[in-house]
């Protein structure tokens, strides 16, 4: 603690020069508004972070878990009925893929990217480091747009690396035999992988409407609970909402109504018809929600 | 400033409005107000009865609201209903542009005469009267004279009619009948024992004679729906088909009478004449007329070169799913197509509607699949599975009871699931009267359309067989499913004693088998639906060599559902909205970047002009605030708390937004993000950092954030001014407070800028480190940059600063250097023998101030007056004084300034 209640000195400072020439548009020289914040200072500021690593490094245990769960569970089969995805996870790496993906759907992966959106800004403004990034001055508009594209670059990683994992795992534990649809399908391991991909990238497009709601729930509010916590709590009521049959049609403007329609990626024939509506969806609502979070930031006092 | 935000607001809300109408028109796809539809009752004059007797047709006329003459449809409603069963139709249609005639068939409804069953003379001959009223209405476009465009469309009963009077008169220009037959004959007394010859279409039964088992069940539902109010067993039937009817029932086999009877009623008789182009929509769950009536049909007219589609759909007689909105669109495409001839492409193309397939427990019902084929289907590809089972004997019980329960006319794929929901009763598969053979499981998946084919040995006890063949999807956990509740009948006579090698046909259905199921051909001896032979038989039943089961099987892909192109639309909208967003950012952006700095002020580091700002809850921080900075200054912003200075900081700094006035930094005015800001370091209402990071982890990521080059940082120096040594290697959330506030100083000047912000910098400092930060600013202005420090502790700013601005309440309350600020709210303590009276005095000396009396003597203030005069004052009136002393208690001086009392 010594240095620690220290004083401190300046005779650096008495030999530092007169300050530099500057730029036309007032900024010191050297300092340019769209090199402020670049992606990767953005991504190290939040590798950095303990909740990034554990929720990459929860996605990598998930798999590991649940192939020693089939492991030590050993293989139920009561072989009623048509064999469900679960009956066939173990059959191959390409099946306990789907399978992880399958559960993990619903919830994990929603939390996983809430968490990555919805708390990038949010905690900057706990900190209170948020004001030091725009007195830098970062642009607001560029700072969102940074502090967006590095949580959807974190979000897209973590949904590219839970199928990998689960692949490899699957792979090891279940042998590296290709996809077997439910209907008694199977397709080569090259075409396993290529719907894998497909999977993965609805994925992307549908879960791209939580980022958008966490990010914006997190311009919103300086708590990073509150807009993890809000966004997977409206996927939820979203999620509650669509089980209600007596809506009818209005379910399909739900924004997790088609969360699932990636499993037509098991057909034989790919339909796309149910994960371009849930693709559109998603999209719609994410444009409106990141317009609110633009509007809002651009003229928001930022006073925390 | 508040115009430009106005613009942008009435921008964007004009921007969601044009996307919000894009996008909802773009789902409703046009759409409007249907033109109203007038509708006119007619009485047609039909062909006499065989006796003379005038029989009258009634019809009703829907005419369109369109200008000038249309084509027409005639619209033939099913057996056992009236022209009020296609109402609903014939309105749609005729909103669409077409004279719609619903008229009822004769022997139905209101209609007089009697039922010939579709015969030529009497039904066919009604429906060219039909035509031929048609060709007079003015309302009604005309090929020639006496020739009207028209086409015919009908279910079942009408279907046949449309097909017979398409083959009958060359009149009609377009024929979209369903679920009807090709060959009354074939579907009163089916007949599946087929020809061994290749399949010519995937549904495909060529029957070795017409000697079939007759559909009894079907047959007495006909008769009931046509039973009339006087006590006779014919009903409105005439008395020939009457007889020829009950003369069969009574023996279940076809007489010449009624085999001439349902021939003449048989499209298959006029096929070849059909120039008509024909859109033919058949049932799968249709055990009336199952589908192989309709590859019948499409193979004589196709045979003629006439344009032909073949839909096989989800319903039928049975029920199923009717499809109702797809089997219209089809229609109004194809009647498109010919009769208004709106120039769209042919498609002939063969549709398909596959089973609905289980899907994962996903969210999302699957919808109905439509698969296609380019043509109308011919020769089918097949695939064989090789099918087992023993020889074994089925008995067939005297008097044909217990049946076999399989189906119920009109019921069909419904009593299948009853069944299962009765459990394992084997209603289907009575014990003794079944002879089974199996294919292996299957290990892929496997998909069937068509009439499969199995050749079987048969003998019979008789030399004559009855049987009904069936064919089970038998899933992985044992359980059987009929499809469609369907059943092959077979009659067999001559049958030598060592049998028979039969090949039967067995019902046409659409598969989509997974892996883990097999296929089970199943041959009972009896069925509730079909006439029986009354006495006992006993069949001995068993497979030829290497006895395969031929699947027929239909290239198909599947139609990529009707909603591509509205969901391609809205894509299309949604894009849009993005491109017009991103213009729109771009632009303002652009606009923002060309504002001039004020050249007369780029040299003055802070100036300050009208600074208001109102919160959003109302209050009101800074009022009418003024004030400049010169380079090289020390300027000390001096308030109590409350008084606007943080508030007036953060607006420096782009955080929050000025409501009135502005701010220029070396010319350049202050928005968020304001470049110049590059060349301002700030702390601002204590530290923000990442507390997992340590103090020099935090600096440089906030340097590398700037994306300035790192050598500008001046790390080091900052380090320096930080002291804090080597815990800057260690986590910031483990630092004191203290240390936090150096370390955010010295973020502050990272990059020495020219300008340097400190709010409230020596809060939680200890005096060795206030009076090290006060050297530090000392040296930091020397070198002609500038730096504001705000404070609430006058004394620090005395000692920090060159110059002051004092604020309350938001105001501005002085200025100016600090000397003469401490030097104008100087006071004096004067002690003196009479202090009453040495107030008299002093009030006497010019720039007095605040006189007031204490114990001892009195204090005041002077203001621009040197102390000497006031001695001078006091000694003149006689007055003792003890001490004079000017107070240094600055705090009541501000306080005075201020206004509030100590």
């Amino acid at each position: 603690m010594m240095s620690g209640s220290g004083r401190g000195t300046h005779e650096a400072l008495m030999q530092a020069g007169p300050p530099p020439a500057h730029g036309p548009d007032g900024g010191a020289a050297g300092a340019t508004a769209r090199r402020t914040l670049p992606i990767r200072v953005e991504i190290a500021r939040q590798l950095t972070r303990r909740r990034t690593q554990i929720a990459l490094g929860f996605l990598v245990l998930l798999p590991i878990l649940l192939a020693l769960a089939f492991r030590l569970g050993g293989n139920d089969d009561n072989g009623a009925g048509a064999p469900a995805l679960v009956d066939l996870a173990t059959s191959g790496a390409t099946n306990f893929t789907l399978f992880t993906l399958f559960v993990a759907t619903g919830f994990l992966l929603v939390v996983v990217v809430a968490l990555f959106a919805g708390d990038t800004v949010a905690s900057e403004a706990s900190w209170s480091s948020l004001r030091y990034l725009l007195a830098a001055p970062v642009p607001r508009s560029r700072l969102l747009q940074q502090k967006l594209a590095a949580a959807l670059l974190y979000s897209a990683f973590a949904l590219v690396l839970l199928p990998t994992v689960a692949y490899g795992v699957g792979g090891l534990f279940f042998g590296w035999d290709p996809a077997q649809s439910p209907l008694g399908t199977t397709f080569t391991t090259s075409e396993s992988i290529a719907r894998l991909a497909i999977v993965t990238g609805y994925l992307m497009v549908t879960l791209l409407f939580v980022a958008a709601l966490g990010f914006t729930l997190g311009v919103y509010t300086d708590a990073p609970l509150g807009a993890v916590g809000g966004a997977v709590m409206l996927v939820i009521v979203s999620n509650i909402l669509d089980a209600v049959t007596a809506l009818g049609g209005l379910r399909n403007a739900l924004p997790t109504h088609y969360s699932y329609a990636w499993t037509d990626v098991l057909s034989p024939e790919i339909s796309y018809a149910q994960m371009g509506r849930g693709a559109l969806w998603s999209l719609g609502y994410t444009l409106v929600l990141l317009t609110l979070a633009w509007r809002h930031f651009l003229r928001k006092d930022v006073v925390s | 400033m508040t115009s430009r935000r106005t613009r942008t607001v009435i921008g964007a809300v004009v921007l969601a409005l044009v996307a919000t109408a894009g996008i909802a028109v773009a789902a409703a796809g046009g759409g409007g107000d249907d033109p109203p539809v007038r509708e006119e009752v007619l009485t047609i004059q039909g062909t006499p009865e065989p006796d003379g007797r005038p029989v009258s047709l009634d019809a009703t006329l829907y005419l369109p609201r369109t200008a000038g003459p249309a084509p027409a449809i005639v619209l033939a409603h099913g057996f056992g209903g009236s022209k009020a069963s296609v109402t609903g139709q014939a309105r749609s249609l005729a909103r669409d542009g077409y004279v719609v005639l619903a008229y009822s068939a004769r022997g139905f409804g209101a209609s007089g005469g009697l039922v010939h069953v579709d015969a030529p003379d009497f039904e066919v001959a009604d429906g060219q009267r039909v035509l031929d009223l048609l060709a007079t209405r003015p309302e009604v476009l005309t090929d020639a004279p006496g020739d009207p465009r028209v086409g015919v469309a009908g279910a079942s009963y009408g279907g046949a009619l449309s097909l017979l009077l398409a083959g009958t008169d060359p009149r009609v220009d377009a024929i979209a009948p369903s679920i009807t037959w090709n060959d009354l004959r074939q579907s009163l007394f089916p007949q599946q024992a087929v020809r061994a010859e290749p399949a010519r279409s995937p549904a495909d039964v060529a029957p070795v004679d017409l000697d079939g088992v007759f559909k009894r069940g079907w047959a007495g539902i006909f008769f009931g729906a046509t039973s009339g109010p006087t006590l006779t067993t014919c009903g409105r039937f005439a008395p020939d088909v009457c007889a020829a009817y009950q003369a069969s029932a009574a023996t279940g086999e076809p007489t010449p009478e009624v085999l001439a009877l349902l021939g003449a009623s048989s499209p298959a008789r006029v096929l070849d004449r059909v120039r008509a182009p024909t859109l033919l929509l058949q049932g799968q769950a249709d055990s009336l007329f199952p589908l192989s009536e309709a590859d019948a049909n499409a193979r004589g007219i196709a045979a003629g070169g006439t344009p032909v589609k073949l839909v096989w759909y989800a319903g039928g007689h049975d029920g199923g799913q009717p499809e109702t909105a797809r089997l219209e669109g089809l229609t109004r495409e194809w009647f498109g197509r010919y009769l208004k001839r709106d120039g769209s492409a042919p498609d002939t193309a063969f549709e398909v509607t596959s089973p609905v397939t289980p899907s994962l427990g996903a969210a999302a019902a699957p919808d109905l699949q439509v698969r296609s084929a380019p043509a109308l289907p011919g020769v089918p590809a097949t695939t064989t599975l090789p099918l087992a089972g023993p020889a074994q004997t089925a008995l067939s019980p005297a008097g044909g009871s217990p049946a076999a329960l399989t189906g119920l006319p009109g019921v069909g794929a419904a009593l299948g699931t009853a069944l299962g929901a009765l459990g394992d009763l084997p209603l289907s598969d009575l014990p003794g009267q079944i002879a089974v053979f199996q294919t292996p499981v299957l290990t892929e998946r496997l998909q069937v359309a068509g009439t499969p084919t199995v050749d079987l040995q048969i003998s019979s006890s008789t030399g004559e067989a009855t049987l009904f063949a069936r064919l089970f999807d038998v899933s992985s956990d044992g359980s059987q499913a009929l499809p469609q509740q369907l059943v092959a009948p077979i009659h067999l006579t001559g049958l030598p004693e060592a049998g028979r090698t039969v090949r039967v046909a067995l019902p046409a259905v659409v598969l989509d088998l997974p892996a883990g199921h097999r296929l089970r051909v199943s041959l009972s001896s009896t069925d509730q639906a079909y006439a029986v032979p009354t006495e006992a038989r006993a069949y001995r039943i068993g497979l030829v060599d290497d006895a395969v089961l031929t699947l027929p099987q239909v290239p198909t892909t599947r139609v990529g559902g009707s909603d591509t192109a509205p969901l391609l639309r809205i894509a299309a909208v949604l894009a849009l909205v993005v491109v017009l967003g991103a213009v729109g950012l771009l632009v303002q952006a652009r606009r923002r970047r060309h504002d001039a700095p004020d050249e007369s002020l780029t040299a003055v580091p802070v100036a300050i002009v009208g600074l208001g700002k109102r919160y959003q809850g109302g209050y009101r921080a800074v009022s009418e605030l003024s004030f400049r900075v010169e380079p090289g200054q020390v300027l000390g912003l001096l308030g109590p708390n409350g008084a606007g200075k943080t508030t007036t900081l953060r607006m420096l700094m782009g955080l929050i937004l000025p409501t009135e006035g502005h701010i220029t930094v070396f010319g350049h005015r202050i928005r968020p993000g304001a470049p110049v800001l590059s060349r301002v370091g700030a702390f601002i209402e204590g530290p923000g950092f990442l507390p997992h990071l340590s103090g020099r982890d935090n600096l440089e990521l906030f340097w590398r954030a700037t994306g300035r080059p790192t050598a500008d940082a001046h790390l080091d120096t900052a380090l320096e001014v930080a002291g804090l040594g080597d815990d800057v290697q260690r986590r910031v959330k483990t630092y004191s407070q203290g240390m936090r506030q150096r370390l955010a100083i010295a973020q502050a000047m990272l990059g020495l800028p020219e300008l340097l912000v400190l709010d409230e910098p020596t809060n939680g400092l200890d005096p060795p480190q206030i009076r090290e930060m006060r050297e530090v600013l000392a040296s930091y202005a020397a070198t002609g940059r500038t730096v504001v420090v705000s404070s609430h502790l006058l004394a620090e700013v005395e000692q920090t600063c060159s110059h002051v601005v004092v604020m309350h309440r938001g105001r501005l309350v002085a200025e100016g250097p600090v000397a003469e600020l401490v030097g104008s709210a100087t006071a004096v303590v004067v002690d003196v023998s009479d202090p009453a009276r040495a107030a008299l005095v002093a009030h006497d000396v010019p720039g007095a101030q605040d006189i007031e009396v204490t114990g001892t003597g009195i204090t005041l203030r002077l203001v621009g007056t040197p102390r000497a005069d006031l001695v001078r004052a006091l000694v003149a009136a006689g007055l003792d004084i003890d001490r004079l002393a000017p107070q240094r208690g600055l705090e009541e001086a501000f306080l005075a300034l201020v206004g509030e009392q100590p």
